[in-house]
């Protein structure tokens, strides 16, 4: 994909391939303007405005699908900030309403199969939370509602861009373990898009490092932390690790 | 003497709904702190507890209901218009939502131009070197000064947040989780520039934050808010430990630093000791 302005063009993901298994975390990480989000964007056809995709493909199980075949259906996306991604104007029975309107479905069976997700997604009392607006929910409250609309889609696939990073230590925390346990229990594959080697350490499986707009190394989660190949990768894990005092040990 | 002090201050937000004003929820309960010059002072808090409320208090955005900040032990209430002015530049704050603190129809430019026309009064042709050299002291080029938020990420876009918050050469910069949306080499450079400054101008920091990996780099003295109140005032040791429990759950919540070893250890090193700093 690339990015179209005055002055010509310029290359912003250059040829990037990934593969995402079903059940498992594949983290993407790189310094901000990698071209990380741009790679999500770019697989479901959302660019911002001046970028475009120009080649590339997405397939499933060898199946070559479209943007919109994929959005919502095939993967479902969890954003950095819970607070924008909602209407402000609309209580969560609404979003809900709509979600499920997107995907076609409607009666008794797809309400108690919100509840359900919303009770997987750690919301207790559904009945009440349904009838909330997001000004008289917390951040975490709406992170999970919006892990529990993705759960309703039933997509295999979830992109989670930044899911925790603007939430409080704690609640980072308890969406980090709900993001491990629906993978376990569920089967999802999610594409981890983050910039804190933390949240890697505590949920990835494998790790894909990005510099450039390009992916410079693909690896399980141990070997990136242990044995990182490229040099950008083994300053990314010394910096993250000198947080812990830990310089010396990599 | 301090530079900036909040005293007992409360601050209760009503709530409308379509029966009319609910209940008063109270946000602060008597928080009481004190910022020296040339002092880092971190805010640690869960999400909730208070902690921007205070920040945007201690900044003159909004007024308790009780008690009083003090600016250089001047009750913020009873300010002068120049005195204001003061405050004005000499305490600059960083938000946590870039997007929503800078003017989407304005150029990166003009964002930062903005403190250094109103509250430095330097002229047009200034303003434009002066732009460039903030720009570079965040690590962006001069030429995004020509561009406009929506083509900047969220990271870029933090940076020139600092950077306007920079241009009028404050005394305490305010940061309300400014560097947690940025990547880690970019949230340890910011961290180096604060602290540059803090070496070569005495500058003081509110640092906000509920991320107290940063904390034990950067700054001095820890406070610990919860429900509104502080209930720990630490200062910061090689070893840090928080001692009022919700202190303890935040240190309990940090990350791993390393993935969870496998049954059979794959690295002899991984079992070193931490080294001493």
């Amino acid at each position: 994909m690339e990015a179209i302005h005055p002055h010509g063009r310029t290359a912003l993901v250059d040829g990037v391939s990934l593969t995402l298994h079903a059940g498992e975390v594949l983290a993407l990480v790189g310094a901000s303007g990698s071209g990380k989000s741009m790679t999500c964007a770019a697989c479901l056809d959302v660019l911002p405005p001046g970028t475009r995709r120009v080649a590339g493909s997405v397939a499933i199980d060898g199946n070559v699908r479209t943007a919109f075949e994929l959005r919502g259906r095939q993967v479902a996306s969890i954003l950095q900030n819970p607070r924008t991604a909602f209407n402000p104007v609309r209580s969560m029975r609404e979003h809900v309403g709509e979600s499920l309107r997107a995907i076609g479905r409607r009666g008794a069976d797809a309400r108690a199969e919100v509840t359900q997700a919303m009770r997987d997604a750690g919301l207790d009392d559904p009945e009440r939370v349904l009838g909330l607006f997001p000004f008289e929910m917390s951040g975490g409250m709406l992170q999970r509602m919006m892990i529990a609309l993705a759960l309703v889609s039933r997509a295999p696939f979830i992109f989670a861009d930044e899911p925790t990073t603007d939430l409080d230590l704690i609640v980072q925390r308890e969406i980090l373990d709900l993001l491990d346990r629906l993978k376990g229990e569920r089967g999802l594959g999610i594409l981890l898009v983050t910039h804190d080697m933390g949240v890697v350490a505590r949920l990835a499986d494998r790790v894909a490092v990005m510099e450039h707009g390009r992916i410079i190394e693909t690896g399980g989660v141990m070997e990136i932390f242990h044995a990182p190949q490229h040099a950008v990768t083994r300053s990314l894990v010394a910096a993250h690790l000198s947080l812990y005092g830990l310089e010396d040990v990599a | 003497m301090s530079l900036l002090s909040a005293r007992n201050v409360s601050r209760a937000y009503g709530r409308m709904s379509m029966l009319g004003r609910t209940r008063a929820h109270r946000v602060l309960d008597g928080a009481s702190l004190d910022i020296a010059t040339g002092e880092t002072v971190a805010l640690l808090g869960r999400s909730g507890c208070g902690k921007s409320t205070l920040a945007r208090l201690l900044v003159g955005l909004d007024q308790p209901d009780t008690g009083e900040v003090l600016y250089e032990g001047r009750p913020l209430a009873h300010l002068s218009k120049t005195q204001w002015m003061e405050l004005r530049r000499t305490v600059q704050m960083v938000f946590q939502d870039s997007v929503g603190a800078v003017d989407p129809r304005g150029t990166i430019g003009s964002v930062i131009a903005e403190p250094l026309r109103n509250l430095c009064g330097l002229s047009v042709s200034e303003i434009r070197p002066r732009v460039a050299e903030l720009l570079s002291a965040v690590g962006l080029g001069p030429d995004v000064a020509h561009r406009h938020p929506h083509q900047m990420s969220g990271g870029q876009l933090q940076r020139v947040c600092i950077a306007r918050a920079l241009a009028p050469q404050p005394r305490l910069i305010i940061l309300d989780e400014a560097v947690s949306n940025l990547d880690l080499h970019l949230q340890i450079q910011m961290l180096e520039l604060f602290a540059d400054l803090r070496r070569a101008r005495g500058v003081s920091y509110l640092f906000v934050t509920h991320d107290l990996r940063l904390v034990e780099r950067f700054c001095s003295r820890v406070l610990v808010m919860d429900a509104g109140r502080i209930v720990e005032d630490t200062p910061v040791s090689s070893a840090l430990v928080l001692s009022s429990p919700a202190g303890r759950a935040l240190q309990e919540a940090i990350l791993p630093a390393l993935p969870p070893s496998p049954a059979r250890p794959t690295s002899l090193k991984m079992a070193t000791p931490i080294e001493a700093r």
